[in-house]
């Protein structure tokens, strides 16, 4: 086996452009998803709504139970049997967003949890409306706590975008393997991929435990 | 319509207790309590933990529910409303605007961490009375400087000793212009230097507002000299009321006596 540089540098290109333009892409609308999404299954418990608390309870039970290329291939090959038909890359980022807002929620509720008795008892005693209590007491000091968890599953996401590759979304490791595929040659593009993955998820975990340890004394 | 209903401005029963009682699962802290508060009274409440003190200032300030029995705030009560004659458990809406006329200051301060001294004290004026931002930051930096801490308006709370914060929290409750101030043991969780600056804060106070205030302390020295009415509790009943000097010179109650020969030896 033999590496061969240039091979290397000239599939680099196209490797890098499908993670720039899809990879990375999708991650972030994923996580606007999950962060949106997580918010409101979050508030559907914590207010425990009757109905839409169970089945929203129900909801994030099943998802967190089942591996994400089954929900991929649930929604892109059969939801079109009902009518139903999403885009793959619609898909790829409504179901890593769906998935991660079932964590996130969890995360939510954890840090909506960690706020003090005694600030919820300043806020009835100020009688503050309730849309102030949340928007300027609860969710600011909330969103301190969970900020670090909330970035490891960010980039636990990033890390899965390469399941989308089941429906045919052309992100990184797709694009390497069928690079590899026409040039009978896998070393190089797998090899790119996994530098280039760790070049970016690691400065971005360190970054995460520098805001954790910044977060814990502000 | 129970007929120890209290008249709207009568000064002699600005808050009453009508048979009162609370009660967590099998335990009774408040029994069929009954009690008047004066209109701009000094009231300090005393007695062994457990006796229902807090609990009492947990109720007016909506904190927790009465089991069963009427609390009247100028003559309207806190906890019901009226409909069609009878008296119904408040809704949410008539207690936010009930609770609006009660200030709270806690043993723990509950400053809000993620705002400055100014914001704290502005936040609830501007947000629950709808006062204009302006006026809400003049009136809050005549109240820090009240309290000695107009330097310290643009610091977070966690910037500031214990006995500054509690200052604050007196500012931010004064902010809502209440006319009923719950003190719930304000000095107990302060390092013994920081107490004297924070009760000079509320002599001031009691000397110079009309504000009716009520206090759970266990600072007696304090209690004797602002209060107009001391209650001695007991196992959720008032033993004995009246002015500090009958209370501290001459009880009457053995329970009483007891209570204050425990609290002098300890101190």
């Amino acid at each position: 086996m033999k590496w061969d540089w240039d091979y290397a540098w000239e599939i680099l290109p196209d490797i890098l452009h499908a993670f720039f333009r899809y990879t990375l892409v999708i991650t972030a609308l994923a996580t606007l998803v999950a962060a949106v999404l997580g918010l409101v299954f979050a508030v559907i418990r914590y207010l425990r709504i009757p109905v839409l608390s169970q089945i929203t309870t129900g909801f994030v039970q099943f998802t967190r139970a089942t591996p994400i290329p089954i929900q991929l291939f649930f929604v892109y090959y059969l939801l079109p049997d009902y009518g139903i038909l999403i885009g793959a890359v619609t898909t790829g980022v409504l179901v890593l967003g769906v998935h991660y807002a079932c964590y996130f929620a969890e995360v939510y509720r954890g840090g909506i949890e960690s706020i003090p008795p005694g600030q919820w008892e300043a806020c009835t005693a100020l009688s503050l409306p309730q849309s102030t209590i949340w928007r300027r007491v609860v969710l600011p000091q909330a969103i301190r706590k969970i900020l670090p968890s909330l970035g490891n599953y960010v980039i636990s996401m990033f890390k899965e975008v390469p399941f989308l590759l089941f429906i045919s979304v052309p992100e990184m490791v797709l694009v390497a393997k069928d690079i590899g595929g026409s040039n009978f040659r896998y070393v190089e593009p797998f090899t790119i991929c996994g530098i280039i993955y760790l070049l970016a998820s690691y400065p971005a975990s360190v970054a995460m435990r520098r805001l954790e340890v910044r977060l814990e004394h502000a | 319509m129970p007929d120890t209903r209290p008249r709207p401005g009568d000064p002699d029963v600005f808050i009453r207790f009508d048979n009162v009682c609370k009660q967590y699962g099998e335990l009774t802290v408040l029994d069929d309590l009954c009690l008047d508060i004066k209109a701009g009274e000094k009231v300090t409440l005393i007695g062994p933990s457990g006796s229902g003190k807090t609990t009492i200032l947990r109720l007016l300030m909506t904190l927790e529910n009465p089991t069963k029995g009427y609390i009247w705030i100028d003559g309207k009560p806190l906890w019901h409303q009226e409909k069609n004659g009878e008296l119904v458990p408040a809704d949410k809406k008539y207690l936010r605007e009930a609770r609006k006329q009660i200030g709270m200051v806690f043993q723990h301060f509950n400053l809000f961490p993620n705002m400055t001294v100014l914001e704290n004290v502005i936040e609830a004026p501007v947000r629950s009375l709808g006062q204009p931002k302006d006026q809400a930051v003049e009136r809050a930096k005549e109240l820090l400087d009240r309290v000695g801490l107009a330097a310290k308006e643009n610091a977070h709370p966690s910037q500031l000793s214990g006995g500054q914060q509690q200052r604050v929290a007196i500012a931010r409750a004064l902010a809502m212009e209440p006319r009923v101030l719950l003190l719930d043991e304000v000095t107990s969780a302060l390092d013994p230097e920081l107490v004297a600056g924070v009760l000079a804060v509320l002599r001031e106070l009691a000397e110079t507002t009309d504000i009716t205030m009520l206090c759970v302390t266990h600072e007696m020295h304090f209690a004797r000299d602002v209060s107009d009415c001391v209650m001695m509790f007991d196992k959720g009943k008032v033993v004995e009321q009246g002015p500090p000097s009958k209370i501290f010179d001459a009880p009457e109650h053995q329970r009483t006596k007891d209570f204050l020969s425990a609290i002098s030896l300890a101190t």
